[in-house]
């Protein structure tokens, strides 16, 4: 089962999936034996000449324990299963670990737009440069984003990293993730939102450090050139 | 009891179209429900031929633009939803069944009823006219969450959204009807001796249904005349710009939305209820313990709702508190679930068609229910939500209620709504085509989900992790299963429209069955009882010991 989910590449990915896996034996013990009783009696009892039902109205509490000793079990496992997700959930969403990195992430119809601080770490200065539908984070470091949405809502979804966080115009949404795991993986819009939906689509790059700092200096000079340009041009 | 009196009619029209008569409003409900399945049936079969070879032709239909793709995955949703699943399981059986069941004439409101049916009949008809506007039907979402939604300019269309708020409204004004005549009816118009814990479970699980349905529509009414004025009077109640806020919608919508998933599966169980003791000849398992856990059911469901919102940006300390409720009406669902497969053990089974899509029902559901606990998990869902593990999810929990209880229902109830039977044979090819076809169809969708495989996208080659041997090799599946699916309905409806001619006579109890609808002719005459019947027992006694015959109807004094 785990191995039809993406190769995991977030420090929490392996928590979800291992909570995945604990609810799917847990529900399916259950499931296998409910599957079992239901076809053993169907085929146990089967209509024959010789054999009547029998006549069981299960009015009293005695014989009502039949199906409400399971429940109980059932109750059990669901309070279980509460106590050991809470945790996980609070991890990856209730928490917010210092950030290594910042990045400001917009939904757009149809594009992320990604805003990087520039070697100020400020946003909104000058050094400020944005990227459509590419974003680069360093390896195992702690990025926290800033979650907007420009039009409709969008959802940030990148499923190696186990990370979905819709993003609502008129909100700011932050969270975080650290990626551990090299490569380019793909980062789809999950929520419908209008004509091109499907075709909503970023590339998330994670990279080691200094490549990250290459890339980061490549860029700032980059916007640096262009925002000299544009001086000029307007002097 | 005066209000259900009635002359009976004489013209055609009195009579077949505008008829105050429970059962032809019934089937009036019946009839254009399934007609309407087979709409939705066409557009899922688009979806899936899209979805299996994406960028070709789809034979009958041509292209699928990704504009086409919304529109058809959007229109599937509600009309699978509003105009199969609540028509067939609410308004038809339980126009049909309620007051046969507790041996009334009619309905408390007959002429709320009528008017009931051609409410639901003008907003079919609103609906289906939004395909053919300018811009095309909804596309946003049997959801139709705003921003999108809320403006032409972000959704493409002008009129389409409009009318699906418009169809939709009207739609709920007929429910709203029938939920009232529902509740009405089973509670003043009982036949003497008939106290509510003797009532069959269907009456209960309907009124159940019922009163879900009336508290938890106000709040989506309120939430679509909002979007309504967002569209149409340039207020901003859902617009950040002025002040409004999109996910006050959500909060709206799954206040209703939740609880409506239960509107819809407990008439299913009711189904379940009815058909379980009289082919295994036992009474029904815990009769008072079903009552009971459909009523604490009722309660959760109104506390559940965020938990399609875990991602949506609410507050993230939200989550945990409707986590535990969402996971916590498994156990009422369990203990429903549970008696059914107790009232099997020591019985006299017998493998009826009704009986088989009964069973069916059960096994299918089980994994429908299981797999919530997935997605009620928060951080699970996290991973899950909007993904193709969801649409697996949530068919596997609505087919058995919509497809398996209701086809149990029609095999079940069809001798007295036509006073003819069903052919066995071509009824049990039916059933094992069906369910070999919903699991070819919907078990591929688990896996698609847990690859990362998000809804609604048109496309799936998009996507570099997408476009691999396996998801292709599954979409194939449930394309195959969904085309299966749909021939496989082929000889239920050759099947009901023979027998209406050439089935063998019912009579009117010919399934030996102790509920007051098998007391009267099959089909029911004007008023439904020549006699006004007396119910002297509860609804299941099958197999009373000390008695040659294994069933003791409730109308049977002694």
């Amino acid at each position: 089962m785990l191995n039809w989910f993406p190769e995991a590449a977030s420090s929490y990915a392996g928590d979800i999936d291992r909570l995945f896996v604990f609810i799917t034996v847990v529900v399916g013990v259950f499931f296998l034996l409910a599957e079992a009783a239901l076809v053993f009696f169907s085929l146990r009892y089967r209509r024959t000449e010789k054999r009547k039902a029998a006549y069981i109205p299960a009015r009293t509490l005695r014989s009502m324990a039949w199906v409400l000793v399971p429940c109980a079990v059932i109750l059990g496992f669901d309070l279980v299963i509460d106590a050991v997700a809470a945790p996980v959930w609070n991890e990856v969403k209730q928490t917010l670990p210092a950030a290594d990195e910042r990045v400001r992430i917009q939904g757009e119809q149809w594009a992320w737009r990604f805003t990087y601080p520039g070697p100020d770490g400020l946003f909104d200065t000058e050094d400020d440069f944005q990227l459509v539908n590419e974003m680069h984070v360093p390896l195992d470091a702690v990025v926290v984003f800033e979650l907007t949405s420009k039009d409709v809502l969008h959802s940030l979804w990148v499923p190696a990293l186990r990370l979905k966080q819709d993003a609502v115009p008129g909100r700011m949404i932050r969270g975080w993730f650290k990626a551990t795991r090299e490569g380019r993986y793909e980062v789809p819009c999950a929520e419908i939102c209008g004509l091109g939906h499907t075709l909503m689509k970023a590339i998330l790059v994670v990279e080691p450090p200094e490549t990250y700092r290459e890339w980061l200096r490549s860029k700032t000079q980059t916007a640096a050139r262009a925002e000299v340009g544009h001086r000029e041009e307007q002097g | 009891m005066t209000g259900a009196a009635h002359e009976e009619p004489t013209s055609f029209l009195r009579k077949y179209v505008f008829s105050l008569d429970h059962k032809v409003i019934a089937k009036q409900y019946l009839f254009t429900a399934i007609s309407m399945a087979l709409v939705g049936g066409l557009l899922a079969y688009v979806m899936r031929m899209q979805l299996a070879s994406p960028g070709q032709e789809v034979p009958g239909y041509g292209m699928v633009s990704p504009a086409g793709y919304n529109t058809l995955m959007t229109m599937h949703g509600t009309i699978m939803i509003f105009w199969v699943a609540m028509p067939l399981l609410l308004a038809a059986l339980g126009n049909f069944l309620i007051p046969l069941m507790i041996g009334a004439g009619d309905m408390a409101f007959p002429r709320l009823n009528r008017l009931s049916y051609w409410t639901f009949l003008l907003s079919t008809v609103v609906l289906i006219s939004s395909f053919f506007v300018p811009g095309g039907a909804a596309a946003g979402g049997w959801t139709t969450y705003p921003p999108l939604s809320g403006s032409a300019a972000l959704s493409g269309g002008a009129w389409g959204v409009t009318l699906w708020i418009l169809a939709v409204a009207l739609e709920f004004a007929a429910f709203l009807m029938g939920g009232i005549n529902f509740i009405t009816t089973a509670v003043n118009m009982r036949a003497p001796g008939m106290k509510l814990f003797d009532m069959p479970l269907m009456v209960w699980m309907q009124v159940a249904a019922s009163v879900i349905f009336l508290f938890s529509v106000g709040p989506l009414i309120a939430g679509a005349v909002m979007l309504l004025l967002d569209r149409t009077a340039g207020t901003g109640f859902y617009n950040p710009a002025t002040g409004g806020d999109p996910i006050l919608f959500q909060h709206l919508f799954w206040f209703f939305g939740h609880p409506e998933v239960y509107v819809i599966l407990l008439p299913g169980f009711g189904v379940i209820a009815e058909i379980l003791p009289v082919f295994s000849r036992k009474p029904i398992f815990g009769y008072r313990m079903i009552v009971y856990s459909t009523i604490i059911t009722g309660i959760l469901s109104f506390m559940v709702w965020a938990h399609h919102q875990f991602v949506a940006g609410i507050d993230p300390r939200l989550a945990t508190p409707f986590s535990i409720t969402t996971i916590l009406i498994s156990v009422p669902i369990a203990v429903t679930t549970f008696a059914f497969i107790a009232t099997l053990w020591r019985g006299s089974i017998e493998f009826k068609t009704p009986m088989l899509f009964a069973l069916g029902m059960l096994g299918v559901f089980l994994l429908g229910g299981v797999t919530g606990i997935h997605n009620g998990t928060p951080a699970v869902d996290i991973y899950v939500h909007d993904t193709y593990f969801v649409v697996a999810h949530f068919h596997y929990a609505l087919i058995p209620p919509v497809f398996f209880s209701f086809l149990a229902a029609i095999y079940f109830w069809y001798p007295k709504m036509f006073g003819r039977m069903m052919n066995e044979v071509m009824g049990k090819l039916h059933f094992w085509l069906t369910i070999t076809f919903v699991n070819v169809t919907f078990l591929p969708m688990f896996p698609l989900g847990l690859m990362g495989h998000q809804r609604r996208i048109s496309n799936p080659n998009f996507f570099e992790a997408l476009r691999t041997p396996e998801v292709e090799r599954l979409h194939d599946i449930a394309t195959i299963g969904a085309i299966g699916l749909l021939l496989s309905q082929i000889p239920f409806l050759i099947n009901f429209v023979w027998s209406l001619f050439r089935g063998r006579e019912a009579g009117p109890n010919p399934w030996r069955a102790t509920t007051l609808e098998w007391a009267t002719t099959s089909p029911p005459g004007h008023g439904n009882f020549e006699v006004a019947p007396r119910v002297y027992r509860g609804p299941y006694e099958y197999s009373v010991p000390g008695r040659d015959e294994d069933w003791l109807p409730q109308n049977v004094s002694g």
